[in-house]
């Protein structure tokens, strides 16, 4: 029985705020408008904002991988170290020495490191410098020797290629992709064959398999990419000779945190795209702030113009409040009723709010920009959707919240008085 | 008779623009049924002490009973329960809630006080509405109501949940001599058949005149308790 009593009193105090709600509808109409623009823009410019950054990251790890496994160059030590200041230690010029660039075992560290958790993918790779050479014409570049499937999971190579396929270098063992700058400018297509020459004085002739077009003429011009086993050919060196492990990581922000522990699984040198790349770094870092200053004066922009609009429908009704209290209302259910119509407000609002930031996103993504990405690298971020969410119903809360609970409190006498 | 209301050395200050003592230290009884009406020029402080006796206002010095209950100093919430529970109010100005029909405004606070169920809180409002003769209009909205018709509503809704005391400011200031002559009997009729106190504050002489006792105030004092009419 004192439960039915209970739920009858809760059954008022929502009855009243919906009829309040259903009767004033333009008002209503136009507090969850006003809610739904500032949720709208937060959605928009924040998807904006995050589909930006996604774009420049991956970009970069276009052509740099997250971690890097190599040998780095040795300096030679003195000769002979003196123990103490009597005697002078016997030095030579500090130079690089000529030791050995090969990592051992290669394979085996390959898995080693794929083994991790924290690992997506790990690739071999040897980077060499070489000259590509089609009768009297001749084309200086540099050639990477890979696993093709591996590299691609890495870098995705096969989004770039333009004519033939990636799967073709792993059935022609002299096989090679090529840059769509050095076809031209060797006047190769594909299924013919060219000559390159590395810096070992290796000449081979590899069958062009494959052509593939970046958004860098650069890269198109001089790039090619070989199986492992042509590339130690070239470099005069047997099947476990290997130069650097190419490393994808789960996530390529906590790079730095992996290089030691991949040192000691290694025995040679990790370099994190971080130490590799410190102007991408730093550009990352002032897009980060100028990114995060924007969505910071959005929120403060979009949660603003709700409070107000929330905290002015609640003082517009500071009478019926007044009334509602002579009646016997506590300030208990003057809350829950004012709180009530701001959430239906609030939660009007922030759904129409994130269905027309959506629609803005849908319309932006198909803008045609042209270059690597071909559209305007924005799309539905779920993430952004689930805080514009919270965001929306947070501020509606809180500027219903406030305007009643201070009304809960005073005589309805200074109210009908004011 | 046992006593419902007793208010003791109530003093209550206006701050605002300056400060001002609109009540100076007033002190009397109410026994159960009666039908007390407050007279006094305007500004004499009466509305401000039936303000202070309904418990709509707490900012004053003094105390006040209901029955053996202290009443002076109790929380905001505990108060609008008495309201809901003891206290019926009619203000000079209607004050109903233009978003609801005259039915669903006098249903409210008995729907607040949770005594009765729904089917039966209707019944009984539509009672109180045949004793005031606007049963008729009872599912328009508020808003659509002519004044006397409001009015009417208005002390339909002070009478929803059979409060032990009801209170009025000026409550047939607005109305025409008819619809005085209908509220008059209909207090008359609540005060004698259900032993309900009636306090009233009036301009009104023969309204007075129809109560039991009329006390005179002047300059916030009580100059008579037991004015001859």
């Amino acid at each position: 029985m004192g439960n039915l009593k209970k739920n009858i009193k809760l059954g008022i105090d929502y009855e009243i705020a919906l009829t309040h709600i259903l009767t004033k509808k333009v008002q209503t109409f136009i507090a969850a408008l006003a809610v739904a623009i500032g949720i709208a823009a937060f959605t928009f410019l924040n998807s904006l904002v995050l589909g930006f950054n996604r774009d420049s990251d991956e970009t970069l790890f276009k052509s740099i991988p997250h971690i890097r496994l190599f040998i780095d160059d040795d300096i030679s030590m003195p000769l002979m170290k003196s123990d103490s200041n009597k005697y002078t230690s016997v030095i030579i010029n500090p130079k690089i020495t000529n030791s050995s660039k090969k990592l051992i075992n290669p394979q085996h560290l390959v898995n080693q490191v794929k083994s991790k958790n924290y690992v997506e993918n790990a690739a071999s790779w040897m980077n060499i410098n070489l000259f590509y050479n089609n009768g009297v014409a001749q084309l200086n570049g540099s050639s990477s020797g890979v696993n093709i499937l591996e590299a691609n999971s890495l870098f995705d190579i096969e989004s770039t290629i333009v004519e033939g396929n990636i799967n073709e270098l792993l059935s022609t063992s002299n096989g090679i992709i090529i840059g769509v700058g050095i076809a031209e400018n060797l006047n190769v297509k594909l299924n013919d064959n060219i000559s390159v020459v590395s810096s070992m004085g290796v000449i081979k002739v590899m069958k062009v398999v494959g052509l593939f077009k970046t958004s860098n003429s650069v890269i198109d011009k001089t790039k090619s990419y070989i199986n492992l086993s042509s590339a130690q050919q070239l470099m005069a060196q047997g099947p476990d000779y290997l130069t650097d492990i190419y490393i994808k990581i789960n996530n390529p922000n906590n790079a730095p945190n992996y290089t030691e522990d991949l040192k000691l699984l290694s025995g040679c040198d990790a370099e994190s795209w971080q130490e590799a790349n410190e102007s991408a770094q730093s550009q990352k870092k002032t897009r980060g702030m100028m990114m995060g200053s924007i969505s910071f004066i959005i929120l403060l922009v979009a949660a603003f113009t709700i409070y107000n609009i929330i905290n002015m429908s609640v003082k517009q009704k500071m009478h019926d409040i007044a009334i509602l209290k002579a009646q016997g209302f506590d300030g208990k259910s003057v809350v829950k009723i004012f709180l009530s119509e701001a959430l239906i407000i609030g939660i009007m609002g922030t759904i129409a709010g994130m269905i027309l930031g959506a629609i803005l996103i849908n319309i932006l993504s198909k803008v045609y920009i042209g270059g690597e990405n071909e559209y305007f690298p924005i799309q539905f971020e779920p993430t952004v959707m689930i805080s514009s969410l919270i965001v929306g119903i947070t501020v509606t809360a809180i500027s219903g919240y406030f305007p009643a609970r201070q009304a809960a409190k005073v005589d309805p006498i200074t109210i009908f008085r004011s | 008779m046992t006593t419902i209301l007793k208010a003791e050395n109530i003093i209550k200050y206006f701050h605002k623009p300056i400060k001002f003592k609109a009540l100076n230290d007033i002190s009397f009884e109410i026994k159960e049924g009666e039908f007390v009406t407050i007279m006094g020029k305007s500004g004499c402080g009466k509305s401000t002490l039936l303000y202070i006796l309904s418990t709509m206002d707490t900012d004053y010095e003094g105390k006040i009973y209901f029955g053996q209950q202290l009443i002076t100093g109790l929380k905001q919430n505990a108060l609008a329960k008495e309201r809901n529970r003891n206290i019926g109010f009619i203000f000079q100005f209607h004050y109903l809630l233009p978003e609801f029909t005259a039915l669903k405004n006098i249903m409210i606070p008995a729907i607040k006080l949770g005594r009765y169920s729904r089917e039966e809180i209707e019944h009984r409002a539509y009672e109180k509405l045949k004793l005031l003769g606007v049963d008729d209009q009872a599912l328009k909205p508020a808003s659509k109501l002519s004044g006397g018709q409001q009015q009417r509503i208005a002390i339909a809704r002070a009478l929803i949940n059979d409060p032990k005391i009801i209170m009025c400011d000026e409550p047939t200031g607005n109305l025409d001599s008819k619809n005085t002559a209908i509220v008059l009997e209909t207090f008359q009729q609540i005060s004698k058949e259900f032993n309900q106190t009636i306090i009233a504050v009036t301009h009104d002489g023969d309204f007075a005149k129809a109560s039991d006792r009329t006390m005179e105030m002047a300059d916030g004092i009580i100059i008579n308790h037991n004015l001859m009419l």
